[in-house]
């Protein structure tokens, strides 16, 4: 059992989830067993909203698999002020910015489910 | 202030040639080291009585006693995580000292990270899915890169600015004849010519070598320092900073991404612990694993303001006829990447004058890695 069980869970149920404390009611983050703010061990998944501003951005290539192509990888700041590591999908690098607004999609990425971002309004 | 760590001196240095490929073992590279350093303070393996070194070491301390012949180790202790504790190794040690734990600590450093496992390769696809790793951050060059970033496109700074660091670097070396890009000299157009490794922040010259190679140092109180054989350069301030929501690689979650704040809280308690200032600084040698962490170091130990490390560099600050010499011996890059240990030595030469690219009238240096630093001087 892992500190990020839950978090991969609701990846898989088309979810970002964060840890509310059931003592205080932070947003706890990273994820983790206990409340820095004030040492509760209880907390509740909540869900996170899908959108919000890129942070930092770089392209990785030379990837672990071979076969993978390369990607935009963002530090992302959701509205709730949460931070989360993804993929900037349906953009060219040369047009990512910092604050660059963007929103969640969930994806199957060379094999592994994963959330993503494309840049806000793109869907349709 | 006067702290207790300044009844401390280092008093002995020793290193292997720094390679990419040793041709021998981590074990023996860490004696080898460690040997020197003994011989260089001219001390006897049986006056060693602590061990140092970092929690990523591959050679276990009852080893390296047995093969040294040192009898009774009474203190060891490693420093957390990876190259951010390369200066944290001598406030462990000189805690020992001043704490009585023991008389006189071996600090070590030693691997084959060349020939052997290297740092620099891509992490295996993991077995479950990693809120990082599993999105291509699976090397430290693309880890890093990501939080150079922000800092970088906030204060334009682009890749062909970094080169300014980096010819001054390779300068370095190029008149060092420990480095391994000794008579290598590069210019702004080489390291622009350089193959991308993380787009748009890292070119191949913007990254520390990998390197096989082992140093060592040894730490006894200042006291003892005056009658040994090369005397002692002192330890002034040593400190170590790991601030509340700080990630040694994944470094993404404090508040401001534009400055490097563990190293701005370290730089308050060193200035407090040492009475120094920046000005005060005649050498410093900043870990460097990529080349914008200069930048990041610069500003956030109060060399210069936020944002303005681009210009100071530019202006000619670091260079060795600067106000700020900066990684005299050619740095990570230039001379090799001992973890950052390294560095030490090269501000144990420049206080005792025997650097190769000796700065005139030295007394200060900082080494400073990132999560850890220490001020060294005169006896």
């Amino acid at each position: 059992m892992g500190d990020q069980d839950f978090f991969w869970d609701g990846v898989d149920q088309g979810k970002l989830l964060f840890q509310r404390c059931g003592g205080c009611g932070a947003t706890r983050q990273p994820l983790g067993p206990m409340c820095p703010e004030c040492q509760s061990l209880e907390w509740e998944p909540r869900e996170a909203a899908g959108r919000g501003i890129i942070r930092a951005w770089i392209v990785s290539k030379h990837p672990t698999r071979p076969d993978a192509n390369p990607r935009i990888v963002i530090l992302v700041e959701l509205e709730d002020g949460l931070r989360l590591v993804s993929n900037l999908q349906d953009a060219y690098q040369d047009d990512v910015r910092l604050g660059m607004p963007v929103e969640v999609v969930f994806q199957n990425v060379d094999g592994v489910f994963l959330h993503q971002f494309r840049p806000a309004g793109a869907a349709q | 202030m006067t702290t207790l760590l300044q009844n401390t001196a280092v008093v002995g240095i020793g290193q292997t040639e720094f390679s990419k490929f040793s041709g021998r073992s981590e074990l023996q590279l860490a004696v080898e080291a460690s040997k020197a350093a003994l011989d260089d303070a001219g001390l006897k393996p049986s006056d060693l009585d602590g061990m140092v070194t970092f929690k990523m070491d591959p050679n276990d301390e009852l080893a390296v006693m047995q093969n040294l012949g040192v009898p009774d180790l009474k203190w060891v202790a490693r420093t957390p995580g990876g190259g951010g504790g390369a200066s944290a190794t001598v406030q462990l040690a000189s805690a020992a000292i001043v704490s009585g734990a023991a008389k006189a600590v071996l600090i070590y450093r030693a691997f084959n990270e060349r020939s052997g496992h290297r740092f620099g390769q891509p992490f295996a696809a993991p077995q479950q899915r990693d809120i990082h790793v599993s999105f291509g951050l699976d090397t430290p060059a693309k880890i890093y890169a990501m939080w150079y970033q922000p800092y970088m496109e906030t204060y334009g700074v682009t890749n062909e600015d970094l080169a300014d660091y980096v010819v001054i670097a390779r300068a370095n070396a190029a008149t060092n004849p420990r480095a391994w890009f000794y008579e290598k000299p590069i210019t702004v157009d080489d390291h622009q010519n350089s193959r991308w490794i993380v787009e748009p922040v890292l070119r191949l010259l913007d990254c520390c070598q990998e390197s096989d190679g082992g140093v060592a140092l040894i730490v006894t109180s200042a006291e003892r320092a005056k009658d040994l054989k090369n005397g002692g350069v002192r330890v002034l301030a040593a400190t170590q900073s790991h601030l509340h929501g700080s990630h040694e690689m994944y470094n993404y979650y404090r508040p401001d991404l534009t400055e490097f704040q563990d190293v701005r809280a370290m730089s308050t308690q060193i200035w407090n612990q040492s009475g120094l200032g920046p000005q005060d600084i005649d050498v410093a040698l900043l870990y460097e694993n990529f080349s914008p962490i200069v930048h990041m170091a610069l500003e956030a130990h109060g060399f210069c303001g936020r944002g303005e490390a681009k210009g100071f560099i530019k202006d000619g600050h670091i260079a060795l006829t600067g106000s700020l010499p900066v990684n005299t011996h050619g740095g990570l890059l230039g001379e090799g990447y001992i973890h950052g240990v390294n560095n030490l030595l090269e501000a144990v030469r420049q206080i005792r004058g025997t650097a190769a690219n000796q700065v005139a009238g030295t007394e200060h240096v900082l080494a400073s890695a990132g999560r850890s630093a220490v001020i060294l001087g005169k006896l």
